[in-house]
């Protein structure tokens, strides 16, 4: 290897060196799938939080006393279809449809603000009720967990809007569309933490 | 400043609950005029500073050259002044100490009252962890490890430049507490119940400037882990990266894994603190040992953080030095992983006494005991590495050389500290302070050091003066065992931890012994201090080329300091030790044939968040409602305004890379291989 070679301009040309620049990876749906592991951490804290304190009532009300599983169904229903439209949004972006990607978008955000919306209403009330977060460790669990990851799917409604502005403005270009998949990575995860709330929270609620 | 505050309310709309009584200069006891003086001394240097900057007209320098920087290599370097800062305040913080408690016996209850003294300690332990070492060590990262795999920079430029500023705001939120109110009193983790209500603002400063630190760290390590991942340099697979780079993406892991649990753990206090909520409290069904094990979840991974890095440093400075490649690279790597897997089987040892049994202590036990194989791994890899070479004695390698003795015997002590029997004695007490002071002192602080010393001329362009260094480095090492050899033997006595007055006269001259250490090693921090201005004032004289140390690695392959494009040309790896290999193969650096090069734009939009996050953080602290919504919402605008930017980067032309290229300091040359 120690000798250079000389290429067709005359100049040394090292085998140490790559002297066409390499293709430069883009690092970041890597790197925002790495947050989204970061963020699956903070949910597993809240999630232990509630496994110690699920029970700690302090003699006010149970899971199974304040919680409704009727709300739930639509509510869970909201936030699972929102997943399938964003899907159907992705779908049409391949097809570099812009009309249709804003519609799916739309559809996918209104039903993320009905999910907030119910959920929003079920917090005022409890609080009514005077289960509120300060009344036991219980509902202070219950409403950080659960309030957490509203607060994410808030989050995402806005980042949905400020997109789909984006997308009319400057429509599919390379920065866009790997905000659309950053944002599809988490619409999907966030469904998969409701499912983990449902489930342990609202379904083992009601049973214990 | 300790009175309950029942209703988190605020008390006037404009300025919430800061009043004139919140701040501490104003009272006309002993520690008010402390305080006043400090802030007077603040003021002046501030103005100074600011005035020179002025005169010099040096403010659009900073903004475009610094303040907006995306370069890997800028933020480095003021991630190590911001490290360096903080260390002076954090190290005034112990001598504070130090000072209390040579003199605070019998009826002699010193010159700080006990919640002064409890503020001083959380202070000291926080600063120095978050603000000295994290900063260090994101630091030394960012400079090195982008040189290392043949990067022009990280993955995330402007991320990068966010983290900073999350980081720096994060430590002046805790210095604005010197000055206005108080800091927290619960220790350097913040346990509940002494931080809950009851406790003033200080608690507040000490969340929201963890919080804004704990979200640039993470950044940062959701960055380096992508950069090390999709940016290193065509032929360096993962068995041939550096081990510095190696160790930066295992604590790199730790760190998205862990300082997540962090963020939600100071969630958690702080809506105990702000919304009545029941976490920690002792009534309501609160669990505060929850609390203890969700920071230690954190908090041990967190130690393996900061030292995994400063193993890299060493695995790189002992192969430069001895001339000889790394003995057992692949056991280097491996031990690395398996302490990065087993940190998060430790943290319950933190608190034997919890109560957890005999079955869940002896497991925690043991992982603890099995982590010390890997790294007596690593301790065998320097020393064969050393073994038969032709060691050069250095101000790095004397770093080096000081820590294998010192953290050896560090190690050997949390050995000792694991045995659930024996902690039961030891659990709190100065031994215990007296070991990890021995393991982050002898490892992280002498690393930090050792590392400053090898890379200064990398970044500076020229070496830093001898003299002074080995100065500063037996200051250290005679004042660190002079500091905290008295802990260990009154740890063994009983003396517990966190106390501001004793009533047994015969420990005072332990704690004067200490007193004197903690002066050596004031005068092995002037040390350093003059070692840095000494160097500046003869930089000509000490002035190196690209490769000062015959070093191994690709860092050492380009000018110092770098351009901002790092290299001409990316780098093509063929072997472990690229830099040597191809001095070995005699290299010749090419002077035609540039190309134009793509590089990230400078933005000021991490300057603009940081601010706007600091201000909110401030806010919360004294209930000003109206200013926080404000700066929330501008943190906010700010961010989507920044999307909205779409041309974030642009071509050095490669005229320019040729004029750099034929003038950058390079000389003299590498003498090539000699290994």
């Amino acid at each position: 290897m120690s000798t250079t070679a000389v290429d067709s301009a005359g100049i040394a040309r090292s085998p140490f060196l790559c002297h066409e620049e390499p293709h430069a990876h883009n690092g970041t749906l890597l790197g925002f799938w790495i947050y989204l592991m970061s963020d699956c951490f903070i949910f597993a804290s809240l999630f232990a939080c509630y496994a110690v304190l699920g029970t700690s009532t302090a003699g006010g009300p149970t899971a199974a006393e304040v919680l409704d599983l009727h709300g739930l169904a639509v509510n869970t229903a909201l936030l699972l279809v929102s997943s399938v439209t964003f899907g159907f949004a992705m779908l049409e972006m391949a097809r570099r449809k812009k009309g249709a990607v804003l519609l799916w978008l739309a559809v996918s955000g209104l039903l993320a603000a009905g999910f907030v919306t119910l959920e929003l209403r079920e917090f005022a009330s409890m609080i009514a009720d005077g289960a509120g977060p300060g009344r036991s460790a219980f509902l202070s669990s219950f409403f950080t967990l659960v309030g957490t990851h509203g607060l994410h799917v808030s989050v995402g409604i806005l980042w949905l809007i400020v997109l789909m502005v984006q997308l009319g403005k400057f429509g599919f270009n390379e920065a866009n569309i790997r905000r659309m998949q950053c944002l599809s990575m988490f619409w999907h995860f966030l469904d998969l933490v409701w499912v983990g709330v449902f489930s342990f929270v609202y379904l083992a609620g009601v049973l214990r | 400043m300790l009175e309950p505050i029942t209703h988190p309310a605020g008390r006037s709309l404009l300025f919430g609950r800061l009043t004139l009584d919140s701040l501490p200069f104003l009272k006309p006891d002993l520690e008010g005029h402390i305080v006043l003086a400090t802030l007077v001394g603040v003021l002046l240097g501030g103005l100074a500073i600011l005035g020179i900057v002025t005169k010099k007209r040096l403010w659009g320098y900073l903004w475009n050259e610094w303040f907006t920087s995306v370069d890997h290599k800028k933020l480095g370097i003021m991630y190590m002044i911001l490290g360096t800062v903080m260390l002076l305040r954090g190290f005034a913080d112990a001598v504070m100490m130090r000072a209390q408690q040579a003199v605070a016996f019998g009826p002699n209850m010193g010159y700080l009252p006990p919640e002064h003294y409890d503020q001083i300690f959380t202070a000291h332990g926080s600063i120095m962890i978050f603000f000295v070492a994290m900063a260090y060590i994101v630091g030394l990262i960012n400079y090195v490890m982008p040189l290392q795999i043949g990067s022009r920079d990280v993955a995330f430029p402007f991320l990068n430049n966010l983290s900073f500023w999350f980081t720096f705001w994060g430590a002046i939120t805790f210095m604005v507490s010197l000055f206005v109110g108080d800091f927290s009193t619960a220790g350097w983790l913040g346990y509940p119940p002494v931080s809950e209500l009851q406790q003033g603002p200080g608690v507040d400063y000490y969340i929201w400037g963890l919080q804004l630190s704990g979200v640039g760290t993470l950044l940062s390590g959701v960055n380096f882990v992508v950069t090390i991942i999709k940016m290193r340099a065509p032929g360096m697979t993962m068995m041939k990266m550096p081990v510095f780079t190696w160790t930066s993406l295992c604590t790199s892991g730790l760190i998205i894994a862990t300082f997540p649990v962090l963020t939600a753990t100071l969630l958690l206090l702080s809506l105990d603190r702000y919304v009545g909520t029941h976490f920690f409290t002792s009534d309501f069904g609160g669990n505060v040992m929850m609390y203890i094990n969700l920071i230690w979840v954190w908090g041990h991974p967190e130690v393996y953080i900061l030292i995994l890095p400063i193993f890299g440093i060493y695995s790189e400075i002992v192969p430069t030095f001895s001339g000889k490649p790394l003995f057992g690279y692949s056991s280097m790597v491996y031990a690395t992983c398996a302490i990065m897997i087993l940190s998060y089987l430790v943290w319950l040892h933190h608190f034997f006494t919890m109560g957890s049994g005999a079955d869940v202590n002896s497991f925690f036990a043991l992982t603890t005991m099995i982590i010390s194989i890997p790294t007596g791994v690593k301790i065998f890899n320097w020393l064969f590495t050393m073994y038969r070479g032709r060691v050069h004695f250095t101000v790095p390698m004397l770093w080096t050389m000081g820590f294998l003795f010192t953290f050896t015997i560090g190690g050997m002590t949390g050995v000792m500290l694991s045995v659930a029997p024996a902690d039961f004695l030891l659990h709190n007490s100065l031994f215990l302070i007296a070991h990890f002071h021995n393991v982050i002192i002898g490892g992280v602080v002498f690393g930090v050091f050792a590392g400053v010393n090898y890379w200064f001329p990398k970044a500076f362009g020229f070496k830093l003066d001898e003299f002074w260094g080995k100065a500063s480095f037996w200051f250290w090492q005679i004042g660190f065992w002079l500091a905290f050899g008295p802990l260990y033997i009154m740890g063994f006595m009983g003396v517990t931890r966190r106390l501001s007055h004793f009533d047994n006269p015969a420990l005072q001259p332990y704690f004067i012994v200490a007193g004197i250490g903690a002066a050596l090693i004031a005068l092995g921090i002037g040390s350093f201090v003059l070692q840095i201005a000494i160097s500046i004032l003869r930089r000509k004289q000490y002035a190196v080329g690209g490769d000062p140390w015959n070093g191994r690695t690709l860092e050492w392959a380009t000018s110092s300091p770098p351009p901002g494009y790092n290299f001409a040309f990316t780098p093509n790896v063929h072997q472990r030790d690229a830099w040597m290999d191809m001095k070995k193969h005699g290299y010749q650096r090419p002077l035609e044939g540039f190309n134009d090069i793509h590089m990230p734009s400078n933005t000021a939009a991490g300057v603009v968040i940081g601010v706007l996050s600091f201000a909110c953080c401030f806010a919360l602290v004294w209930y000003i409602w109206w200013l926080a919504a404000a700066s929330f919402v501008g943190v906010i605008v700010a961010s989507i305004v920044h999307t909205f930017n779409y041309h974030r980067d642009y071509y050095i032309p490669k005229d320019e890379v040729r004029t750099f290229e034929h003038s950058g300091n390079w000389q003299p040359e590498s003498q090539g291989a000699n290994a």
